[in-house]
């Protein structure tokens, strides 16, 4: 019995230490020097440690022809993410409550609508949004983006909301409407109130798929626009003269820091959003 | 609208006019009509119209800009007879089944041995299910670092000492689409975890104490009580990874980017190529709806079976 709690112990931390290897090798190369790497592989101890590289990476890397690191990207990346979950949520909660606690004909099928565009894929979406984006002169821009992630990112939101909604007791709503209270008061006092679980869980879910959401952000916009998720192709495309894998190294590790960040501290509300987003 | 209980009649506040609170109950039943028909709107009616319109243009002869002449089924002729799509759905077969079904197997697994009351369960579990968080594009870029042969693990290998170790996957047409199963199954693994591990542990304790006293070992109450108990769940997961495995593109993208060649093409990369390198718009919705046709293939039986087992659980 002992030996077999052993091997179960050994097997996971195996495997656990299997899954870290890309994330620890990117650390260590974010610590060495370019010339280091290439003189060796990818996969090694520092000879000696330099913190250079996230400077360089910062805001001195060239990629794409700028030599500004991925500062300005990653100022584009909030600047869309934070906008567009924020929206996005919103108006999941207030159409998941109509749904959800005002009845009315047509519903289920508009539900089953919203819940159709999970699954669409983005490939059918591309040729439409051309051509709103362009019509509003927003290519080229965040605010395009932020336009199509809150779209889009509705989908998702109104099903969240909408399953946690349907789960408020009629009676609750009855007794408001009672009360005088209408579809703004009940919305204000009664549902929001009792929505924070389930609007950490959609914010969580909207940032890290905005952040990390990649075909919309290279699409439709180029240069100094880009996203980082966007940016960060190029960077892989462009280093061919001049091997660069530590800053590049440095470079992946701060793009991928404001999810990893947001999933350690909310790991269970992530896990969450996943599977609510998965299974339904 | 469900018909809404009247309100109680307010008594006319002394010094207002009637009037004024006519138009003041008018424009408050104009405004939650738009809260609720808006969003609604936004939310149903982009995914409509955009099915519809796209779809529309893949029977057009659209090539740079949208041009709303109609030619047929002859983009959907061409789309199918290029080397692109031919590959990318052979492509498709081998990744999706190679991807779904070892994520599975690996999910599975991680599952049932974090099943066991080991200790740091959560510190396991965070471990395996980082890779969720962080977006395709950083590990694929990290994985074609590591399987790079002149940078990643074979030059480790080989600068150990093993000089003929060869693991150039990344580089061979034939091999580098496992390179993408590689990439996918280590970033997969642990959502199918997740979900395996929340089956396992909402199964009755009744019934594994009663397996256990008819005297199965862990193994047989696994094989035999366990599993066949979360059968639908296996069929989540696989219907989850196999539409995600069409969806593919990010990994893809940053991984391969389809080649060498065009050995590693993918549907999505298919349309993407159309649409925007040889701007001809006609013929990537052609294949943007034939990706959408083959998640219908996916999903549509799917969504069946979930109706009737709602149904079989209502009757019971």
């Amino acid at each position: 019995m002992k030996w077999s709690r052993l091997i179960i112990h050994a097997a996971l931390i195996a495997l656990a230490l299997l899954f870290l290897v890309p994330l620890g090798v990117v650390v260590v190369n974010s610590l060495r020097s370019s010339q280091e790497i290439a003189a060796t592989s990818m996969i090694g101890w520092p000879g000696h440690l330099t913190f250079a590289n996230y400077g360089q990476a910062w805001n001195h890397f060239c990629m794409a022809e700028h030599c500004w690191g991925i500062e300005p990207y990653m100022l584009n990346s909030f600047t869309l993410a934070v906008p567009a979950t924020i929206l996005s949520t919103l108006l999941g909660a207030l159409a998941g409550y109509s749904i959800a606690l005002w009845r009315f004909r047509g519903d289920q099928m508009i539900f089953a609508l919203v819940t159709l565009g999970i699954f669409l894929p983005e490939q059918m979406k591309l040729i439409p949004w051309v051509v709103v984006l362009r019509d509003l002169s927003l290519m080229n821009t965040i605010a395009g983006l932020v336009l199509i992630h809150t779209v889009q990112g509705m989908s998702f939101t109104t099903l969240f909301c909408r399953n946690y909604y349907v789960g408020i007791p009629q009676d609750l709503m009855k007794a408001a409407r009672i009360d005088g209270a209408g579809f703004f008061r009940i919305f204000w006092r009664i549902v929001l109130p009792l929505s924070p679980p389930i609007l950490i869980v959609t914010v969580i879910f909207q940032f890290t798929g905005i952040w990390n959401e990649f075909l919309f952000g290279v699409t439709f916009t180029s240069g100094g626009q880009q996203p980082v998720t966007a940016a960060l192709i190029a960077l892989s495309a462009a280093i061919t003269s001049e091997p660069m894998y530590g800053e590049q190294s440095a470079a992946v590790l701060i793009a991928a820091l404001p999810t990893l960040l947001v999933y350690l501290f909310g790991g269970r509300y992530f896990l969450s959003g996943l599977t609510a987003g998965a299974v339904k | 609208m469900r018909t809404i209980l009247p309100l109680p009649a307010r008594e006319p506040k002394a010094g207002r006019p009637e009037v004024a609170d006519v138009w003041r109950r008018r424009i408050g039943g104009a405004l939650t009509q738009l809260a609720i028909w808006v969003p609604l709107a936004i939310a149903a009616g982009h995914v409509v119209v955009f099915t519809v319109w796209t779809t529309w243009v893949s029977f057009t002869a659209s090539t740079l800009m949208p041009d709303y002449s109609w030619v047929g089924l002859r983009n959907y002729w061409a789309v199918t007879r290029t080397a692109n799509f031919q590959i990318a759905y052979v492509n498709l077969l081998i990744f999706g089944l190679g991807f779904v079904l070892l994520t599975m197997a690996l999910g599975l697994l991680l599952a049932i041995l974090l099943d066991q009351r080991v200790r740091g369960e959560n510190v396991l579990r965070t471990i395996f299910l980082y890779p969720l968080a962080v977006s395709f594009v950083v590990t694929g870029t990290v994985w074609s670092w590591l399987l790079n042969p002149g940078l990643g693990i074979q030059k480790l290998v080989n600068d150990l000492g093993w000089t003929d170790f060869r693991f150039d996957w990344l580089v061979q047409s034939d091999k580098a689409i496992y390179t993408l199963i590689l990439a996918g199954v280590w970033q997969g693994a642990g959502f199918a975890m997740a979900l395996f591990l929340a089956g396992l542990r909402s199964v009755d304790g009744e019934l594994i104490k009663a397996a256990q006293i008819d005297g199965a070992g862990p193994w047989r109450t696994y094989h035999r009580v366990l599993l066949p108990t979360i059968w639908p769940i296996f069929v989540t997961v696989f219907v989850i990874l196999l539409q995600s495995a069409i969806k593919a593109f990010d990994l893809v993208r940053a991984l391969t980017g389809g080649g060498p060649g065009i050995s590693t093409m993918l549907p999505t990369l298919v349309v993407y190529d159309f649409m925007f390198q040889r701007s001809e718009l006609g013929r990537g919705s052609a294949a943007a709806v034939l990706m959408l046709l083959s998640l219908v293939v996916v999903l549509l039986p799917y969504g069946l079976y979930v109706r009737w087992q709602r149904q079989r659980q209502a009757r019971a």
